[in-house]
């Protein structure tokens, strides 16, 4: 019965969970160094933070710039994405730019963007956005070359509009693509953000991170990496995971 | 609707782009069909008969010659039934039918058509999870819902068993009876061409032109009588000995 096999993965994702802590704890105790406090100490100072206001500004400041900066990589990937699907020419063309701009270390564009624009938030978004956008760009033009002829015949010989076309023909066929670029783009945007932060902003994850590790504060380093990944796997239970089941009903 | 006027002087198309190999699927094919005729067009598999209806249906415009369709100031709609029933896995059985309409669907012919389809029960199923017979019969129903001015039927029923095929023929044929339009009918089963068409056009294995245009003077009636059919077929075969060929 499928219950009783939730119930059991839930258990034993409770259990893991209970196994990590407790060697957390038994290294902690054992070690007895102020560079691994026990979990007690870390949920401690999370606690702290979040009353003082502190992590959910920080917190908060980072989650704009990783909203902005995604939905700008997203947009704009996309775009690109399908047209260079749909064109061979412009494909073969852009190709080796697409490798380039792949190859980057995200660092080196960080660094231009500041020596460029100045430590400002737009060179900040724009570091993020250049970072990503190639990886959008390769996962929707996969998908793109793989859009279903017959179908696009279809919609032809029925005259679809321009819209309506994209809307029912093509664009569910490329959702699988756009949610892989998603999922794939906020694990590499959040941990993008957090070195511009740490480079050249004074607020945000990475801004605090960068000064606890100045004052070898590894209590408040683990409770903010915490609030942060809590966050991110919040946004994969509450927005993408029921986008997947919604979007995806008529699958056997 | 007046006739629909085909004349093509050649089609080609590239096998391969590297080594530009070329293969010539249609030369000086010129027929007229006229409104509300229901045309079988008979011959071998990969003989072009796909090729024309697409380009009929105005997919493919690399050809020289021309398809006069209708009035010259208002194209006409065409409903295309295709080979495989290229339905939008993502919508169900009733949003299918409905997608091809601009503005707002017609709801209660919509329900006729699943009724006398007898998908009413299927009708909020998604298509993957019907058979392929109830997929046919969703495509048949998607192209006779915008109520065309030519209907293009791309063998329509192959791969369906036989009872199965009979039922969904009857269908169609009493649809098109209450509602008679322009009917193209590629198949290569002779009996079916006969049981449904006014007439039936016999084109060769690539190039393709007309070997033989016969109308078919069975009374509608007596279409369902399968003797009635055979009998024809075989006259029709011992008649025309290059038919037989074609098949």
């Amino acid at each position: 019965m499928p219950s009783i096999g939730l119930y059991r993965n839930k258990l034993l994702a409770a259990l893991s969970i209970t196994l990590l802590l407790a060697i957390w704890q038994g290294l902690a105790l054992f070690l007895r160094s102020p560079t691994l406090p026990t979990p007690a100490i870390v949920a401690a100072t999370f606690w702290q933070a979040t009353m003082s206001g502190e992590l959910p500004y920080h917190l908060g400041v980072t989650l704009l710039r990783l909203i902005i900066s995604f939905s700008l990589a997203m947009l704009i990937g996309c775009a690109i994405g399908i047209i260079l699907g749909n064109n061979k020419t412009l494909d073969a063309f852009f190709d080796n730019w697409l490798v380039i701009f792949l190859n980057i270390p995200a660092l080196v564009t960080i660094i231009l963007c500041y020596v460029w624009f100045g430590l400002v938030e737009s060179a900040a978004i724009l570091a993020v956005v250049v970072n990503k956008l190639p990886n959008v760009i390769v996962t929707i033009r996969e998908g793109a070359r793989a859009l279903d002829k017959d179908l696009l015949e279809m919609a032809q010989s029925y005259r679809f509009s321009k819209r309506k076309t994209f809307l029912h023909v093509i664009w569910p066929q490329l959702h699988p693509f756009v949610m892989a670029a998603t999922r794939s783009g906020l694990a590499l945007i959040w941990k993008i953000i957090l070195v511009v932060e740490l480079l050249g902003r004074s607020n945000g994850m990475g801004y605090q991170l960068h000064i606890f590790f100045q004052l070898f504060d590894v209590a408040s380093l683990l409770a903010y990496s915490f609030a942060f990944i809590a966050v991110i796997q919040l946004i994969e239970i509450l927005v993408l995971k029921p986008l997947d089941r919604k979007t995806q009903r008529w699958r056997r | 609707m007046s006739d629909i006027r085909i004349n093509i002087s050649n089609k080609t198309y590239v096998l391969a782009h590297d080594t530009e190999q070329f293969h010539h699927a249609i030369a000086d094919l010129d027929f007229t069909v006229h409104p509300q005729q229901f045309v079988c067009l008979v011959g071998p598999s990969g003989c072009g008969k796909t090729t024309l209806l697409n380009m009929i249906a105005g997919l493919d415009p690399h050809f020289e010659g021309q398809i006069n369709i209708g009035q010259a100031t208002q194209s006409p709609t065409i409903g295309y039934v295709f080979q495989n029933p290229r339905l939008l896995p993502w919508l169900t059985v009733r949003q299918n039918i409905e997608i091809v309409f601009d503005d707002k669907p017609p709801t209660s012919l919509i329900d006729n058509l699943l009724d006398n389809m007898q998908l009413f029960d299927a009708q909020h199923q998604y298509p993957e999870r019907l058979s392929l017979g109830m997929q046919r019969r969703v495509s048949i129903s998607r192209a006779f819902a915008i109520n065309p001015d030519i209907l293009l039927m791309d063998e329509p029923f192959v791969s369906l068993d036989a009872p199965t095929a009979r039922q969904v023929r009857r269908l169609l044929y009493s649809l098109w009876q209450k509602r008679p339009h322009t009917v193209l009918f590629v198949t290569h089963d002779l009996r079916e061409a006969i049981a449904l068409a006014d007439r039936l056009i016999f084109l060769s294995p690539s190039p393709m032109r007309i070997v033989s245009d016969i109308e078919v003077p069975i009374a509608r009636e007596q279409r369902t009588d399968e003797g009635c059919v055979e009998a024809f077929r075989e006259q029709l075969l011992q008649n025309h000995p290059k038919i037989s060929e074609l098949l």
